[in-house]
């Protein structure tokens, strides 16, 4: 029976890609290790090889296909003795979405904005304060993004320039950096040594004289090198120096839970950073956010911890075309009005609190859901008001819940809102252990809409 | 450049190049002398301040490392900046820092160049270009070696002086620095201040490679040992050291072969180490005597010595009285710079 070649994943968080060109024509002779085909995600590209030999039978997807799920059949290999007659023989391909089919090879690239099969949940009913009404919105990853935002800063300021491991010829572990070095050169998209620690006190000491650096972690775990720097350099210097010398530095990169990549690869450091006197952290969900925000760090005197979230990445959003989009750190935003219950979170927690909050629409308990963006400091005002409104309260985080952020909101909303809340602040965190590998006990430790639904429904004793 | 010698048989070992070291002009000599006097006064007076109580906390006197940092002051330019750890009273007097400031710091008061809220361990002069003062060990060089990078993404000349111990000099963090040091040839001069004990640690218990100035060898960053005693010895080292910097080759390294008459910190228990070595150094290398000893042999008189004695004691003097006088920060301070 002929042999089906299936769509590969290139990275754990991957579920679909687009198949840039095929290699070989159909027909053609195929040895084990031949490469068949390119794949390329908003990440990375990667060459397919076939496992099998035999005839390549039939191509199933053509190239300049977008958006390809992980795992559809792209081709079929006919073994020796079979031929065409045998494809049918072949089982069926799987329902594929064919929408960027007759899109040119060319606009499947990683910059066009391809549309996106499952766009993440954004249930805005507020409109945003800062957009003036009827601005152009163009759609853009939270990547492009954040991309986007260090390019502007970048032209706008000769000291602002960034650093990190693989930022500037690979373009970004995570493709954030993409373009970057093309356009500003080598002097400020400097590519570092694996060496978190002593990048992050060469980016310090820059900063001291007066220099932007944005020094970017491969991932927040990899900080834990470098956490000394960030803290007892960069967060204290002002105050020990009685406010002579500072550090306008911004320390970014993708932080919490990934797919797939265990217990050191996959940790929210949103508590750790926020518990530090003259950090700011910064935790953006949306893609207009993670622009806006990161202007806004960059600009900020002081040292900045940007959490991104590597899940969100590839997720679009409308961002406000403007020339200077520039959101303030430490405003909080109400994503969702509603009356009964209140779902705080941020990053990605995001995603949960707003799944969770049309699950509850459709029993009828109105969500309010805040965003909060920017964690240190805390946008306090927003939250007590929201549940001075509601009574109740729940708390997002895929952090551990013992000293973590819901645990400072609960205990804010406590000392601030005591006499309104009809039901205790109930916390919806990641689980008290280690990240495991397993698919099935990963999604047990990370926090769940339907965690999110069940908080909600016990605060409201529903 | 000729084999190092070794550095444990005696605190300060002759300068690798052999011979003498440039001499001093008269007026060299005497900066030399009254620049390391006032460090030595200074440091002794917070002795005493320490042990009146009024300064608290972590003290770590120089004295007995003043040919240091007033050798390589004098090697230096405006511009180029000093980064140190926290045995940094000094430094900071050495690029100009006024006492009073650096006294009333270490009592904690107002008029300190942290307002009192540094403290010993963490001061900083944007003025004289002095960037800390920084109390975790070693973190210091990765600093410095960024006040580089901040020269070289400039393109001026300025040349980062960024001293460390003999101790310090084990971190991972300082290798990681010689790396992209050399990789991106930064205007950097590591200082190894190789006092023989790391608090309590005699060298030759902690480091498996005792010549530092060999430390650089596995990243191409040229080293040399330095006897860190003669101040004409430290400031030739220093110029060489500046010169390749400002020539764009890159870092340099220079071990500074000194010693610490005192304790490593006024808790120091001194049992890792006899009285008879402290005193033969003393005795035998003094920094400051051995200037004094050159003056005198040339047309300097007692009297001309002593005035510069007077001029010392003054400026520490009137420092302390300063630092005792002065208010304590007002407690609204507690909350002021943490952000700008």
């Amino acid at each position: 029976m002929p042999i089906q070649v299936l769509m590969p994943a290139l990275s754990p968080t991957m579920e679909k890609g687009n198949l840039a060109k095929w290699l070989k024509k159909e027909g053609e002779q195929i040895k084990s290790g031949d490469v068949i085909a390119e794949i390329e995600t908003d990440k990375a590209t990667m060459e397919v090889e076939a496992t099998d030999e035999g005839t390549l039978g039939q191509i199933l997807i053509p190239e300049g296909t977008a958006d390809v799920a992980v795992n559809t059949p792209i081709a079929t290999i006919l073994a020796d003795g079979e031929s065409a007659a045998d494809l049918a023989k072949a089982p069926a391909p799987a329902k594929q979405e064919k929408a960027a089919e007759s899109t040119p090879p060319a606009a499947a690239k990683a910059e066009a904005p391809a549309p996106k099969a499952a766009p993440a949940p954004q249930v805005v009913a507020e409109p945003d304060p800062e957009v003036p009404a009827g601005t152009e919105m163009v759609t853009q990853t939270i990547r492009e993004a954040l991309r986007d935002a260090m390019a502007e800063e970048m032209r706008r300021d000769a000291d602002v320039f960034v650093m990190g491991e693989e930022v500037a010829e690979y373009q970004g572990a995570y493709k954030v950096t993409q373009g970057l070095l093309q356009e500003f050169g080598a002097k400020r998209v400097i590519d570092t040594p694996i060496t978190e620690h002593g990048f992050a006190g060469v980016g310090v000491g820059a900063a001291m004289t007066g220099l932007k650096p944005i020094v970017e972690f491969m991932t927040f775990n990899f900080a834990m090198q470098a956490i000394d720097q960030i803290i007892n350099s960069a967060a204290k210097t002002l105050y020990m120096s009685g406010g002579q010398m500072g550090c306008s530095i911004v320390f970014r990169g993708p932080n919490g839970a990934a797919a797939r990549v265990a217990a050191q690869h996959s940790q929210d450091y949103s508590s750790w950073y926020s518990h530090i006197p003259g950090l700011k952290v910064v935790a953006p969900y949306s893609a207009a956010d993670a622009k806006g925000l990161l202007k806004a760090a960059i600009r900020d005197p002081n040292p900045v911890i940007f959490l991104e979230n590597e899940v969100l990445y590839g997720h679009t959003g409308e961002v406000p075309k403007l020339d200077d989009y520039v959101i303030p750190i430490g405003k909080a935003r109400i994503v969702r009005s509603g009356s009964h219950v209140t779902i705080i979170s941020w990053s990605n927690g995001m995603t949960y609190a707003l799944k969770a909050a049309d699950e509850l629409a459709k029993d009828g308990i109105e969500a309010e859901v805040i965003d909060l963006r920017t964690l240190r400091p805390m946008d306090t005002e927003t939250i007590v008001n929201s549940v001075k409104k509601t009574g109740r309260a729940v708390t997002v985080e895929e952090g551990w819940a013992q000293s973590g952020v819901g645990a400072e909101i609960a205990a804010r909303i406590m000392e601030n809102a005591f006499d309104y809340l009809d039901a205790p602040v109930a916390r919806v965190s990641g689980k008290d252990v280690p990240m495991p590998y397993a698919a099935n006990l990963e999604k047990l430790a990370l926090p769940s809409a339907a965690e999110v639904v069940e908080a909600a429904k016990a605060v409201c004793y529903r | 450049m000729a084999a190092p010698k070794k550095a444990a048989a005696g605190a300060a070992q002759d300068k690798t190049d052999g011979g003498s070291p440039p001499e001093f002009t008269r007026e060299q000599e005497l900066k030399a002398l009254r620049d390391m006097l006032l460090i030595r006064r200074f440091e002794e007076k917070a002795g005493q301040l320490y042990g009146m109580g009024a300064i608290g906390g972590f003290c770590h006197l120089y004295i007995g490392q003043e040919a240091v940092v007033v050798g390589m002051q004098m090697a230096l330019k405006e511009g180029d900046q000093v980064i140190t750890g926290y045995r940094d009273h000094g430094h900071m007097l050495a690029t100009g820092m006024d006492a009073n400031g650096v006294m009333a710091e270490l009592t904690g008061r107002r008029g300190g160049y942290s307002k009192g809220k540094g403290g010993s361990m963490h001061m900083f002069s944007k003025e004289k270009q002095f960037y800390g003062g920084h109390g975790i060990v070693g973190a210091q060089v990765s600093l410095g070696t960024g006040l580089a990078f901040a020269n070289h993404y400039r393109g001026n000349d300025n040349v980062s002086v960024t001293y460390f111990g003999d101790g310090a000099a084990n971190q991972g963090q300082v290798y990681e620095s010689f790396n992209m040091a050399e990789l991106w040839k930064l205007p950097v001069i590591y200082v190894i201040e190789n006092n023989r004990y790391a608090m309590g640690t005699a060298v030759s218990r902690a480091s498996a490679q005792q010549d530092f100035s060999k430390r650089g060898a596995s990243f191409n960053i040229p080293g040399k040992q330095v006897d860190g005693m003669d101040v004409r010895a430290v400031k030739a080292a220093g110029e060489e050291a500046a010169a390749w910097c400002r020539a764009g080759k890159g870092p340099f390294i220079l071990e500074m072969q000194t010693y610490r008459y005192r304790g490593h910190s006024m808790s120091d228990p001194a049992k890792y180490r006899t009285r008879e070595e402290v005193e033969k150094v003393r005795h035998d290398q003094d920094p400051i005597e051995q200037v004094r000893n050159r003056l005198l042999a040339t047309k300097v008189s007692e009297q001309d010595l002593k005035a510069i004695d007077a001029e010392v004691r003054d400026i520490v003097n009137a420092s302390a009285d300063f630092a005792q006088h002065d208010p304590e920060p007002d407690a609204a301070e507690l909350w002021t710079d943490v952000y700008r």
